[in-house]
């Protein structure tokens, strides 16, 4: 559901006056599968701009971690039909020559020039540090689907991380808002891992989505530092599932939580609701011993049905508890259980009782008495 | 073969093209050999004899890759003089008088060198190369400690492996990073591997005739579909010319 409702929003854009809707995916080293939850978003999202259901005519990708055609094989391989790509997406290239270290050595040796360019590429060569060319470059591409001023088109940024290794924290939030801000734009979304950052820009950028899609492992690991080699069965779980913690904020300031269990699957990623999500987890979390830890429901209803020793409550004699020193006053009490218990469980034989007999008169009070205690000595 | 290996096969039979492999190890237990059985892999496997290695050495001199690949029966010398083996020897050429520019700790050519190696390269060639890095901890050293250098430089190896389909194996180790707040390059190195060989200790101590254990997380897609390798752990015993593995308690 969680997956669903994310994609309804990117498909439904911005309303006019407020800004578009954003979404960060995020993901840590225990459960990284939030490159997967990405690219299913990118891929359902582009589906829906293709077959002309979303406000947004097209998409503008940002790619800093991988390769313009890793994006084109994988919305090939979903299915989506890139020959007519060039009408509904345009990507950033800012993988290939980030800093210009290609350009700088292709200049000194006269190698040959690799070009990516194609119909629906243009690459930041050298100065992706410069976030201001990296927005007018978004806002130029975008530009393409634009013709008329009310069409729209959606904003995808790949790693977050290896934006703010190449500028700061403020740049990047700043690129972030006036994207969010732009007439043109109907809705953002980025993906980041969330461990390589401090919390402060974990934060800010929480701030800045409406939606925030966090990846958690199923099972945590008790201790960190904890070797793998110890949890292997855990680490493959980890691999292939997780939990899409979802957090939405609403115009209103209602924030919505939703949760869902993600599986990566031979045929790709399955999203599943997470109501069984405690007691499997619980299960799996308790060790498998031989004994129960916990009543079954049978026993807890028998369980508050049995009368304590000495404690008759409810049933009009005065309420006696056993302090471990009344002697023969109260025999006919102690013999009392056993004579009505016998006729009582036939009535009622779900009914549980204590059968408590002094041994003898000699009995010694509970150990932890002092019997001299009022001597003054 | 029956000497194939357990590593041999948690890595899986296919050349390793278009993957990043990390090795990560600590002070008691090296995964230096798992380097030179990736090393010897690559060069003799008589499958892909078009395969060509490209190593850069921040640790050791090519006598020692040479000494200890020879006992392993591959020649790295006759390798090299058939252009199938590349050394980049960085502890020679001092960075900071091979390059003027400064700041970059001689990374910029370095990857220039690499680059022009790889384009020079026949066709048959191109994607079976194997980039070899020992070890990432040292090149952070020659980059003037800049950890952002060192990424910047594996981003454009990265580029390297989608453009020519080539892999990537790296060496750090694990506990130089263990008391820092955010251990960032061993992190996004972690998230860069496709496929992650970590060399501890046993739990239990030290053992005579187990000298440690790996663990290797395969998490590559084949074909865009992530492939079935489970991750995997087993014991090792490294000897004098051979390596030899097994699994915990198959042995008395």
């Amino acid at each position: 559901m969680a997956a669903e409702w994310i994609c309804r929003a990117l498909r439904d854009g911005a309303l006019a006056g407020e800004h578009a809707p954003a979404l960060t995916i995020k993901d840590s080293i225990t459960s990284p599968l939030g490159f997967d939850v990405f690219a299913h978003v990118l891929s359902q999202h582009s589906t829906n701009i293709s077959a002309g259901k979303s406000q947004s005519r097209g998409l503008v990708l940002v790619a800093f971690c991988r390769s313009p055609s890793f994006y084109l094989d994988l919305l090939n391989k979903r299915g989506l039909d890139t020959a007519s790509s060039h009408q509904w997406i345009r990507i950033l290239d800012c993988y290939t020559d980030p800093l210009g270290w290609k350009d700088r050595l292709a200049e000194s040796a006269s190698a040959t020039k690799l070009s990516h360019e194609g119909l629906n590429m243009a690459s930041i060569r050298g100065n992706v540090k410069d976030i201001d060319s990296v927005y007018s470059s978004i806002i130029s591409l975008g530009k393409g689907f634009v013709e008329q001023g009310n069409v729209r088109f959606c904003v995808a940024i790949d790693s977050v991380n290896e934006m703010l290794r190449y500028a700061s924290l403020s740049s990047v939030a700043g690129l972030i808002s006036s994207l969010r801000c732009c007439d043109q734009i109907s809705s953002v979304f980025w993906f980041y891992h969330a461990d390589l950052c401090e919390e402060r820009v974990t934060a800010v950028l929480d701030y800045m989505s409406t939606m925030a899609a966090s990846i958690e492992p199923l099972i945590q690991f008790a201790n960190r530092q904890r070797s793998n080699s110890e949890n292997l069965s855990l680490l493959d779980q980890n691999f292939t599932r997780g939990k899409l913690h979802l957090r939405c904020k609403r115009r209103n300031g209602r924030v919505r939580v939703m949760f869902e269990d993600i599986h990566i699957g031979q045929s790709g990623i399955n999203f599943t609701s997470a109501s069984c999500e405690d007691g499997v987890i619980n299960q799996g979390l308790l060790p498998k011993v031989q004994f129960n830890l916990q009543l079954s429901e049978k026993e807890l209803k028998d369980r508050a049905k049995v009368v304590l020793p000495f404690e008759h409550q409810g049933n009009g004699k005065p309420v006696q508890i056993y302090d471990g020193r009344k002697s023969l006053t109260d025999g006919k009490y102690e013999i009392a259980p056993v004579s009505t218990g016998i006729s009582d469980t036939d009535k009622e034989s779900s009914k549980g009782e204590i059968i408590y007999f002094r041994d003898s008169e000699d009995e010694m009070p509970d150990s932890d008495e002092d019997p001299d205690d009022d001597l003054d000595i | 073969m029956e000497i194939r290996g357990l590593l041999d096969e948690a890595l899986g039979l296919q050349h390793l093209s278009g993957r990043v492999v990390l090795l990560e190890d600590c002070v008691e237990t090296s995964a230096a050999f798992v380097l030179h059985h990736l090393l010897k892999r690559s060069l003799s496997q008589p499958l892909h004899s078009s395969n060509v290695v490209v190593f850069i050495a921040f640790a050791q001199p090519l006598s020692h890759y040479d000494r200890i690949l020879r006992k392993l029966g591959c020649n790295l010398a006759a390798q090299r003089d058939n252009s199938k083996f590349f050394f980049f020897d960085m502890l020679m050429d001092c960075p900071d008088e091979d390059n003027g520019k400064g700041g970059d700790g001689g990374l910029v050519s370095l990857y220039g060198k690499i680059l022009k190696t790889m384009s020079a390269l026949p066709q048959v060639n191109k994607n079976c190369v194997t980039v070899m890095i020992d070890d990432v901890s040292l090149m952070e050293v020659a980059a003037r400690g800049s950890t952002n250098l060192v990424l910047d430089f594996l981003h454009y190896c990265h580029t390297l492996v989608s453009e020519f389909g080539c892999s990537l194996v790296m060496l750090n180790h694990e506990d130089i990073y263990s008391g820092m707040v955010s251990p960032t390059l061993i992190l996004q190195m972690k998230y860069l591997a496709d496929i992650l060989i970590k060399a501890e200790p046993l739990a239990t101590g030290l053992a005579s005739d187990v000298h440690g254990q790996l663990t290797v997380v395969n998490r590559s897609i084949v074909d865009g579909e992530r492939s079935r390798n489970k991750p995997c752990n087993f014991h090792f015993k490294v000897k004098e010319n051979s390596v030899e593995y097994f699994y915990p308690g198959s042995r008395t």
